[in-house]
């Protein structure tokens, strides 16, 4: 029987009142939650995929730099996060399901709780549109 | 293995004639099994223990679940912290920046009280917990912390092949009706799980719990969702607002179980009743 620690948890709570994207993933970078925004970038809704591995969702929602060039999964601020256990951040554009190019900025942070163990990531996702 | 519940009243106790039946003591229960015994908790629940009868042995174990002052208020007029043969091992939840020693010396020095814990004529010795299990003579603890404000931890007692789960103070899932559709998500679950006894927070009514949100308690109804999920075969529910009269929380028991449908025991904790496991 396996259960998550209580700061991934409350990482979960916390994602789920809020109106942003938010991803959560486990030390092995498997996404092992997205909140309803988020759900909406990825296409897919959490309780028809369940956790997906880092190669799935790292490449789903086709990131891409200034350039259009395609980034690879370990460019992404979480998956870096994931690598180095320290906040990771980065502009860059994203293909929504519509087919259109929006530049969005993301923010990951390492979850450390109360036990000092490396507990996994969340990154929050700004549409800079918005925030503009 | 027996358990005694000598305080089974949250936030502060109470001495009204309207709380006599369930008592208004602040949370300490203690497991029993044969000679060996642990207190767990140490509100105002622990000055009802009889330390002169049961406790010859030197050294006594007691562990907290945190550091709230429902929790910890009876430590300071506790017994045998007073006699120097005795060695107190107090065991916390670690996972702050200061200190357990630290964080229990707020309480136990002036201007609060007037002995400071260094002054303390027990050997006493305090242990911070973080995830994990040990063994205190035939008893294995295992501790974990759970969703409730500041550093606190539920724990699992289990003594042969029974075993006893105590989350007296604890919000498995904050502002939702029900806990989350998956076990890998909900607090405390590992702790929980099959146990053969679970005493669990149940301070509001469902209506209640609306107002509270986030204030680290449960409704009847989301401890007995937690106890079925975790599949426990019998529910103690415990942490009794001081707000509520016998009465009215009586009232509030029976609406809840004419509503709901549980294939385990559940009663309302009693102050002095012993539950064997």
């Amino acid at each position: 029987m396996s259960a998550y620690e209580i700061e991934i948890i409350l990482s979960r709570q916390l994602a789920d009142s809020l109106t942003v994207p938010v991803f959560i993933v486990n030390p092995e970078g498997t996404l092992i939650f997205y909140n309803e925004p988020a759900e909406e970038i990825l296409g897919k809704k959490f309780e028809n995929t369940g956790p997906m591995p880092v190669d799935d969702w790292g490449t789903s929602f086709f990131p891409q730099d200034e350039d259009g060039r395609d980034l690879a999964p370990e460019e992404l601020p979480l998956v870096q996060t994931i690598k180095n256990k320290v906040p990771a951040h980065k502009s860059f554009w994203i293909k929504s399901l519509n087919g259109k190019y929006t530049k969005i900025s993301v923010t990951s942070i390492p979850i450390i709780g109360r036990s000092k163990k490396f507990s996994g990531a969340m990154a929050i996702f700004w549409d800079n549109d918005f925030i503009g | 293995m027996k358990v005694k519940l000598h305080g089974t009243r949250g936030a502060y106790p109470t001495s009204t004639l309207n709380n006599q039946t369930y008592g208004g003591n602040t949370p300490c229960i203690e497991i029993i099994n044969g000679e060996e015994r642990i207190i767990v908790d140490a509100g105002t629940g622990i000055l009802g223990i009889d330390f002169d009868t049961f406790y010859k042995s030197d050294r006594i174990d007691i562990l907290l679940t945190h550091l709230h002052m429902d929790h910890i208020q009876g430590l300071a007029f506790c017994k045998p912290l007073f006699n120097p043969n005795k060695e107190i091992h107090i065991w916390g939840p670690g996972g702050s920046p200061e200190s357990l020693q630290s964080r229990l010396n707020r309480f136990l020095s002036p201007p609060l009280f007037p002995i400071p814990l260094r002054d303390i004529p027990c050997n006493l010795i305090i242990e911070e917990l973080p995830n994990t299990s040990f063994t205190l003579g035939n008893f294995l603890i295992t501790s974990e912390f759970i969703s409730h404000p500041g550093p606190t931890v539920g724990f699992r007692i289990q003594c042969g092949s029974k075993s006893v789960t105590y989350m007296p103070d604890h919000e498995p899932v904050i502002g939702k009706a029900h806990l989350f559709p998956e076990n890998d998500w909900v607090s405390g679950f590992r702790l929980a799980y099959q146990s053969d006894l679970l005493i669990h927070d149940s301070q509001y009514s469902k209506k209640e719990y609306i107002n509270k949100v986030g204030w680290g308690h449960s409704s009847l109804d989301i401890a007995a969702e937690f106890c079925s999920r975790t599949e426990a075969k019998h529910l103690v529910l415990f942490h009794h607002d001081p707000a509520h009269s016998d009465e009215e929380r009586t009232q509030m028991f029976e609406n809840f179980m004419r509503k709901s449908n549980y294939n385990f025991p559940i009663e309302l904790a009693v102050q002095g009743h012993e539950i064997e496991v």
